[in-house]
């Protein structure tokens, strides 16, 4: 018996056939994937993408070149130099991030102390050029101007949970 | 001088214009083809598809040429540089030759030779040159063995679309393409000969070299086969001809075994439509299988590549041939 189903199975093409109803079936079935430069999905408040230097309201820039970041970067990505300005505040001179070796971990929006460097939910910032990505301090403070309003909410939305 | 242009030009000018008439609507039909088996497989896959060019992408594939024909042609140093360069132009120029004897309406035929059949075959088993020949001139492993492959799977199925041609054959009683789509006006040949046509349109998958028989260019072993070496214009050749050969090959099963022009009945909303469109749905329809069969199957092995060609579609096909005659003489159908 078993041998008849198989053969009748075989020469109508059974499993061919319903293998091919299942894929035409798929073709009325919603789409799972985005139109992804005019749709974007969705990004958790959490993401770590492009850093910036934040500032305070005043205008004044949180960084006080504690240097934390520059030590827990485990890729070495950070270089820091700092002065005392002439209102004697501590102040960085040079806040250089290498973009092309940084690995995203996140540890030194985590070290700082004022939550000055931060990694923003920005992750389209590809370059044509290598050197593009040798972040120095006025590019990270420009990211920080452009995306505060974003950054601030994802701190306020992340922060029950720290 | 009046004579030389009665008896000379004008026809000249005539055949042209008529040549012009059918490379002209192939050329569209390849980059619809090519639009819209990219959407149907992405529908299928559930993404997108090509939408960015013009409207749901409908520019798409004029964009593709364009980009082709501003492209370097690339030759390889070790290279065969003129064999290398006479394949593409052959597949390509033998895609489109098919097209003088194929009848899309009642009439509608460049050629009505007495042998259409036998010179459709003659000119699809002429393709495996062209493949065979850039697989040799490429001089790269990749190329030689995809060519190897599309030989050797080209002729092996091959000899069961011609036997199915040949029982088809015994039933009309003609080698012309219009006899046997006037064959057909009481009951297509499906009807009669469902497994020789189902037979027939999975040996023209292996023929057109398209999934799941796609071995010659078989993307994840041997990059693109015959292809591998080629680019620009002289892969866009190759790419036209391919899918051109894949019309020819469903137009070519519309005319076997669905009746060419004919509409499926010819009663009243079926034989408003003129026999030109009833061609181009049914190829379309079959083209559409084509697409199909690429999004549901996964890809043949070699070996069994081979079982099926020579252990079952040869040994099946020879004998409903066999049993066709016997029915037809049996029967006094025969024609």
């Amino acid at each position: 018996m078993s041998f008849i189903q198989r053969n009748v199975r075989t020469w109508m093409l059974t499993e061919l056939l319903t293998g091919m109803a299942k894929t035409f079936s798929y073709m009325f079935k919603r789409r799972s994937t985005i139109n992804y430069p005019y749709e974007k999905g969705p990004l958790s408040p959490r993401f770590r993408g492009e850093h910036a230097l934040r500032r305070y309201a005043s205008g004044e820039e949180r960084c006080i070149a504690c240097k934390l970041c520059e030590a827990v970067c485990p890729a070495q990505a950070i270089t820091i130099e700092a002065e005392p300005r002439a209102d004697g505040s501590r102040r960085t001179t040079r806040y250089d991030l290498d973009m092309t070796k940084c690995i995203f971990c996140g540890f030194c929006q985590e070290a700082c102390p004022v939550d000055a460097i931060v990694e923003g939910p920005n992750f389209e910032y590809a370059t044509e050029t290598r050197e593009e990505l040798f972040y120095n301090k006025d590019k990270l403070l420009a990211n920080g101007d452009r995306w505060e309003n974003e950054i601030a909410a994802n701190i306020a939305v992340d922060a029950p949970y720290r | 001088m009046v004579e030389l242009w009665n008896i000379y030009i004008w026809p000249l000018i005539w055949i042209l214009a008529k040549i012009l008439l059918i490379v002209i609507p192939l050329f569209l039909a390849v980059a619809y083809l090519v639009w819209s088996e990219r959407k149907v497989i992405g529908l299928m896959q559930q993404r997108m598809g090509p939408n960015v060019v013009g409207p749901w992408g409908i520019w798409q594939s004029f964009a593709d040429v364009l980009k082709l024909l501003l492209k370097e042609t690339i030759l390889p140093t070790g290279a065969n540089k003129i064999v290398f360069l006479i394949a593409p132009m052959l597949t390509f120029v033998l895609a489109f030759v098919a097209w003088a004897v194929i009848p899309v309406g009642e009439g509608w035929v460049l050629a009505n030779i007495n042998v259409g059949i036998m010179y459709l075959f003659a000119i699809s088993s002429l393709g495996v040159y062209g493949i065979v020949m850039a697989g040799w001139a490429s001089n790269s492993r990749y190329s030689f063995l995809g060519a190897m492959r599309s030989a050797a799977q080209m002729v092996s199925y091959e000899i069961s679309m011609g036997l199915v041609i040949v029982t088809v054959l015994m039933c009309v009683g003609s080698l012309n393409l219009t006899d046997i789509v006037e064959a057909q006006r009481t009951v297509w040949y499906v009807v009669p000969l469902l497994p020789m046509a189902v037979v027939f349109f999975i040996s023209t998958l292996a023929e057109t070299n398209r999934h799941p028989f796609d071995l010659p260019e078989a993307e994840a072993e041997l990059v693109a086969g015959y292809q591998t070496e080629y680019s620009a214009m002289s892969f866009a050749l190759f790419f036209v001809g391919e899918y051109a050969n894949m019309i020819m090959m469903s137009s070519m099963t519309v005319i076997l075994f669905l009746g060419g022009w004919l509409p499926p009945m010819d009663i009243a909303p079926f034989n408003w439509l003129p026999g030109p469109l009833w061609f181009g749905i049914k190829v379309a329809a079959i083209l559409f299988i084509f697409i199909w069969a690429r999004a549901a199957f996964p890809r043949y092995r070699y070996d069994q590549l081979m079982r099926l060609g020579w252990k079952v579609f040869l040994p099946m096909s020879l004998l409903w041939v066999v049993g066709t005659a016997g029915v037809l003489v049996a029967f006094d159908l025969a024609p």
